[in-house]
């Protein structure tokens, strides 16, 4: 009786999980497939690929696809960088040192992350053409930290919260400076939040579109999901659904791997141990 | 090794007043246990020893010398935590090397002093491990390791047995105490654990709600305590207390309460009117209702082995423990009996809390039956 309703309970749990995976990964699966179909079998609704990589060849040889691919790199890379140091100072006073407009602060740092992009989108290209700065990838990432920072913020505040105060008097009376405490002691416990945020920052820095299509204007310049949008066909009747599924594809890989690696950094940060058992 | 003294030291979180001017002279060597209920700002007052908590008001002198102003790191104490604090992300041997390490002492002279500890505690075999992968016990050696590799001038412990069972806590207890016979170090001890206090202590500090109640060896606190709260913390069981109201007879002053209990008082009583009397378990004997000076019924018996502890209940809202000497017969429990005790074991309090000395009881327990 009860064997059976456990055996029942647990068919409907595989059941579940394998409704979201297909849920989540079918369209990634149809793009791949699309990718590697030619011509008129694209409009054929077949799910098995077909195995032909022009479509990857020729991104390959298009410099401009490749160049974006290294600015969407540059750019993700110096954003998450950026977020993360700027996070961790802001996020070790907001989370250790009491000063009354704490909460304040906090709220605002929050506040910040809620505008809608196309409300702040012609303030900031104001201000990216006072600062000189159209049209360069330096431009995206100033703008992204605006969207970074502030959940970075939270996130790493919370860390420091919960972090034991009792580890960081360990290291002042082992002599510590506050330099020390942060490099030797904070930094390497904080590996799993890091990276966990850094992931968010990275896969927001790559993925954005809106202001990377407003704030870049010539080809050389753009990032990869703008570059995605603006291939075009040999002829204007002909809409390149293959090349766009392969470039997406393509860019998605990046992301698998960052997640990937640093997947295997939060695990091992999860289980290096609490303070006492 | 050095003394230390605090002088009118007191700290207020906010509005909070958590340490109200606690004056207190520490002599080199001494071991010191700050004892006190939860939450009555021991931890704090360590804290403020070590330097991790700056005071609000007074003066720390370490050494004869103000180090009030100093930073932690400075001070040349050790502090030992209740969590323990290891850095988790840390091998052992790194563990109990990183204060050397942040001194900037060469790798092979911090090694051989990490070894020469390690040795000592018995935690050499583990050197290479995290602390995740240390029992409790074995946490708690390398914290101890870890303040002792820096030779400090000053030991802080706060709490450091709290996170152990019991059988590992006494062997730990035996190990400080022996740690502090070796090293002679000035120890400073908190714990919340009044027979820890008792067995490790020179001198014990009685804290209550941020005050001193009292300093002492740990003979005279339990055998001449100053006030009831003292009276009621050393001990285990705790004192039994009964409120009592004076009043004349015919034959003289005398006081009474509860299970028809009269001490007759003499002429030479103190004018503090007594309010509540106490009396230690060990001091009660076990009599039958017609020769006990309280009367009572025996409720209850915990036989413990070696130990035998009875439950007698007075009157509604008083039952008083008395440690029996063997188990009773069954067929005592739940009848009437009494209560006897000498004179000379009743600790007589006034209204307020502080005990009274000559409170008139004939041959009343005091400082001179100090033994
Ligand atoms: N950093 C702090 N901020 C505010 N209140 C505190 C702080 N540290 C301790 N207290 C308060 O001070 C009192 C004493 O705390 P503590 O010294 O830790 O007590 P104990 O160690 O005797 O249990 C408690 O009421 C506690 O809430
Ligand atoms: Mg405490």
């Amino acid at each position: 009786m009860y064997r059976t309703k456990r055996r029942i309970v647990r068919g409907l749990q595989i059941f579940a999980l394998l409704l979201v995976l297909v849920y989540t990964l079918f369209p990634y699966y149809w793009a791949f497939v699309s990718s590697t179909k030619q011509g008129a079998a694209l409009y054929r609704s077949a799910l098995l690929p077909a195995l032909d990589f022009t479509y990857y060849r020729q991104l390959i040889d298009n410099p401009i696809f490749m160049g974006s691919l290294v600015n969407s790199a540059y750019v993700a890379v110096s954003t998450t960088f950026l977020s993360l140091v700027i996070g961790v100072s802001a996020a070790y006073a907001l989370g250790r040192i009491d000063f009354p407009q704490r909460r304040a602060m906090l709220m605002i740092v929050l506040m910040i992350s809620i505008f809608p992009q196309v409300v702040v989108l012609s303030g900031l290209f104001e201000l990216i053409n006072w600062m000189g700065l159209f049209n360069r990838p330096s431009a995206l990432i100033l703008t992204y930290l605006l969207s970074t920072v502030p959940f970075t913020t939270w996130i790493l505040t919370t860390f420091i919260r919960e972090f034991p105060r009792e580890l960081e008097e360990a290291a002042i009376i082992d002599g510590c400076s506050h330099f020390r405490i942060l490099t030797r002691i904070l930094l390497p416990l904080m590996g799993p939040s890091l990276a966990s945020t850094g992931i968010l920052a990275f896969i927001l820095a790559w993925n954005e579109f809106l202001f990377a299509l407003t704030f870049t204007l010539t080809d050389e310049n753009r990032t990869v999901p703008v570059a995605i949008g603006l291939i075009a066909g040999t002829s204007r009747f002909e809409y390149p659904f293959g090349q766009i599924m392969a470039a997406s594809v393509t860019v998605t890989l990046p992301l698998i791997a960052v997640v990937l690696v640093f997947q295997r950094r939060i695990v091992a940060g999860l289980t290096a141990g609490a303070v006492k058992g | 090794m050095a003394s230390v003294s605090l002088q009118s030291v007191s700290k207020n979180f906010g509005t909070h007043a958590v340490i109200h001017a606690v004056d207190l002279q520490i002599e080199d060597g001494e071991f010191v246990v700050f004892v006190g209920p939860s939450g009555c700002g021991k931890s704090t007052l360590l804290r403020i020893v070590a330097g991790l908590v700056a005071p609000s008001n007074g003066v720390v002198a370490i050494g004869g010398e103000d180090v009030t102003e100093v930073p932690a790191s400075r001070r040349g104490v050790a502090f030992v935590f209740q969590s323990y604090a290891l850095y988790p992300h840390m091998s052992v041997a790194r563990n109990i090397g990183f204060a050397l390490e942040t001194l900037g002492l060469a790798k092979d002279v911090v090694n051989q002093k990490v070894l020469a500890v390690a040795r000592m505690l018995k935690v050499d075999h583990l050197m290479d491990r995290r602390p995740r992968e240390l029992s409790g016990g074995q946490r708690q050696r390398v914290a101890i390791g870890r303040a002792l590799v820096r030779q400090p001038e000053i030991f802080l412990f706060d709490e450091p047995l709290s996170n152990l069972d019991s059988d590992l806590r006494m062997e730990m207890r035996l190990e400080i105490a022996r740690l502090h016979k070796d090293v002679k170090t000035t120890m400073i001890y908190v714990t919340h654990d009044q027979s820890e206090a008792m067995t490790l202590a020179d001198r014990i500090v009685v804290l209550n709600q941020g005050r001193i109640e009292q300093v002492g060896t740990p003979r005279e606190l339990y055998h001449a305590p100053d006030n009831r709260f003292v009276a009621g913390f050393i001990g285990s069981p705790r004192m039994n207390f009964m409120s009592v109201s004076s009043h004349m007879a015919a034959d003289g002053p005398q006081i009474a309460g509860a299970g028809h209990l009269i001490l007759a008082l003499d002429a030479s009583a103190d004018e503090t009117p007594v309010a509540e009397i106490g009396i230690r378990p060990e001091n009660l004997r076990l009599v039958d209702q017609e020769e006990g000076r309280i009367r009572c019924i025996l409720e209850r018996v915990e036989d413990l082995g070696h130990e035998h502890f009875g439950y007698c209940r007075i009157s509604d809202d008083t039952v008083w423990v008395i440690r029996l000497p063997q188990a009773p017969l069954p067929d005592r429990i739940g009848k009437p009996a009494g209560l006897d005790f000498p004179a000379s074991a009743v600790f007589a309090f006034a209204a307020d809390g502080r005990r009274i000395l000559s409170a008139g009881l004939k041959d009343q327990a005091g400082e001179a039956s100090l033994p």
